[in-house]
């Protein structure tokens, strides 16, 4: 593994710090959300009650954005928990089965690599309407297509290795192989991947916001907060760039943890740069 | 990939009420349902509309009351510019960006070349967009920030979308030119007395082209993609704002067409990118198949 250097804790301590005070929101946030100071709106960052300003309805951006950062993480992570083992599943199935399953479930994989991801959610949450459950959905209905290409391709290795032929011999089924001997050995690339793919999640959930496609309009997300703030950019720049700001540092810090998981668990993905080229 | 967005469509409710007024009585419904075939079986409808959509036919908008294929034809000269130009940017920034970085690999030139590749992989573009519209279209006035029309008109937003892919093509033409330039041949064009910069892009460059031209023909989905977001900002009239302006009026069939012609584009730039490869490689065009 590569030295974990200042980067890696910088990045580690930024998203530890960001996953505290999302879980913590309701008690580190010094206002909620929707909490208006009609009297203070679009004040400035600074010293005062409000430390990173209000917006156009007199709201604390800093609060918003610690709101914010819950729904961000929780729509990241939980749309790569579920589109991860469909991945897999897909993968390992198709890699393992080899011909017609394989070629079957490879087609599906490449007709939906071909419509571009951000087109393809816009149209899927289109279809299904906005809201949270939806747009987790909508992620992961778009994101398992990474995980199938690349654990099919590691399953083709692995099922031609001597610990593969000899649960074969010893009479092991299909099943027992793929799940006992098959899955273990294809994981450590499919976690690297995973984890790029949080940082995907997020930019493509904050796209939807900003489109009005994303979660209930009630609920703040950084995607949301930068679409509001969208008139107000000539006067009030706080109000886009902070929210922007959140989501580039909180990205920036996944890839960065994810470049360094990359060469502990699995160093040969090195040159194929980050998981979503695999 | 028909079948695809065919279930768009039809996931999304009754088209045929969309289309008449909310308070349309039962009977003008049921009869506009009929002479538009939605009352047919769906297997029928999709056969239909697979051979309409062979001769060119993708239905009509349901609020535009025009063929959805002319409204895509009129949108997608401005969307292909818009890309190719931001393909054009990334390609002119991130070569020379990873050909120095692996040169001088090591050196605080390529820590901040790469660097650069890896903030640019994070910068959300829609932010990027907005930030460069408040400052070069608001506070200096230096650019137009919406429509289209002169060549002012593209910097802002061929310069947001092609963020998408720079980073990453960067990154990976350092990778792919370190790996080349400890091969014996470039070692033989050096000692043969060739200019470091012929050494470079005749021989290295070259031979490290394939992956990159594979990235790029990959990434151009992403960067049809991103264009959807960058034509709603910048107000451009493509493809990628017709979508946004069609989901927002349940307008599916040109959600559906648009889809479908993004797709084809992808993968007919992919094939491109394979005939090319035996231009870029003699080699592939002597194996033998």
């Amino acid at each position: 593994m590569r030295r974990s250097g200042p980067t890696f804790w910088l990045a580690a301590v930024f998203l530890g710090a960001i996953l505290a005070v999302a879980i913590l929101a309701g008690w580190v946030a010094p206002y909620t959300a929707s909490e208006q100071d009609i009297a203070r709106r679009l004040q400035p960052p600074g010293l005062g009650p409000h430390l990173l300003g209000t917006d156009e309805v007199g709201r604390d951006v800093l609060s918003r954005l610690i709101y914010g950062a819950r729904i961000s993480l929780l729509v990241g992570v939980v749309a790569v928990a579920l589109s991860c083992p469909l991945g897999v599943l897909v993968g390992v199935v198709a890699g393992y089965s080899g011909r017609r399953t394989d070629d079957v479930l490879m087609r599906v994989t490449e007709i939906q690599l071909a419509i571009p991801t951000i087109l393809l959610a816009i149209a899927v949450v289109a279809v299904l309407g906005p809201g949270i459950r939806n747009v987790i959905l909508t992620l992961s209905v778009t994101g398992w297509t990474l995980y199938a290409r690349l654990t099919r391709g590691e399953t083709l290795g692995v099922k031609q290795r001597d610990f593969v032929q000899a649960a074969r011999a010893t009479g092991a089924g299909d099943l027992r192989i793929m799940a006992r001997h098959v899955l273990p050995n294809v994981l450590s690339p499919v976690i690297v991947v995973a984890v790029f793919a949080v940082a995907n999640m997020i930019i493509l959930e904050a796209t939807l916001s900003f489109l009005g496609l994303g979660v209930e309009p009630d609920i703040v997300t950084w995607g949301r907060m930068l679409n509001g703030g969208r008139l107000y950019l000539s006067t009030a720049w706080w109000i886009t760039a902070l929210p922007g700001l959140a989501i580039f540092l909180t990205v920036l810090a996944v890839n960065l943890l994810g470049d360094y998981l990359r060469d502990w668990l699995d160093p040969r993905l090195r040159n194929t740069l980050r998981g979503d080229q695999i | 990939m028909s079948v695809v967005v065919f279930a768009l469509v039809h996931f999304s409710g009754d088209p045929v009420l969309l289309m008449v007024s909310p308070d349309a009585p039962p009977d003008v419904v049921a009869t506009m349902r009929q002479a538009l075939g939605f009352d047919r079986p769906l297997y029928e409808q999709f056969a239909r509309y697979l051979g309409n959509a062979a001769h060119g036919d993708l239905g009509m908008s349901l609020r535009m009351n025009r063929p959805v294929i002319s409204l895509i034809l009129e949108r997608l000269p401005a969307t292909l510019q818009l890309t190719l130009a931001a393909l054009v940017i990334a390609v002119l920034v991130a070569i020379p960006a990873g050909i120095v970085s692996a040169v001088k690999r090591g050196t605080v030139v390529d820590r901040l070349a790469m660097a650069g590749a890896v903030a640019g992989q994070a910068v959300p573009i829609f932010w990027l967009a907005l930030l460069l519209i408040a400052l070069f279209g608001v506070r200096l006035r230096w650019l137009p920030v919406y429509g289209s029309g002169s060549l002012a008109h593209y910097v802002l937003p061929a310069v947001s979308l092609s963020t998408i892919i720079m980073g990453r093509l960067a990154r990976l033409v350092r990778s792919c030119m370190l790996e080349v330039l400890g091969q014996d041949y470039v070692r033989t064009a050096r000692a043969k007395g060739l200019g470091e910069s012929r050494v470079l892009a005749v021989h290295a460059l070259r031979n490290a082209s394939i992956p990159i031209v594979t990235l790029l023909g990959l990434q151009f989905a992403q960067l049809l993609g991103g264009a959807v977001v960058t034509e709603t900002i910048f107000a451009w009239p493509g493809i990628g704002r017709l979508v946004v302006e069609a989901i927002f009026n349940r307008d599916f069939p040109v959600v559906q067409g648009v889809v479908l012609v993004v797709s084809l584009i992808f993968v007919a730039v992919n094939v491109l990118v394979d005939l090319f490869y035996a231009v870029l490689d003699p080699r592939i065009r002597t194996e033998p198949a």
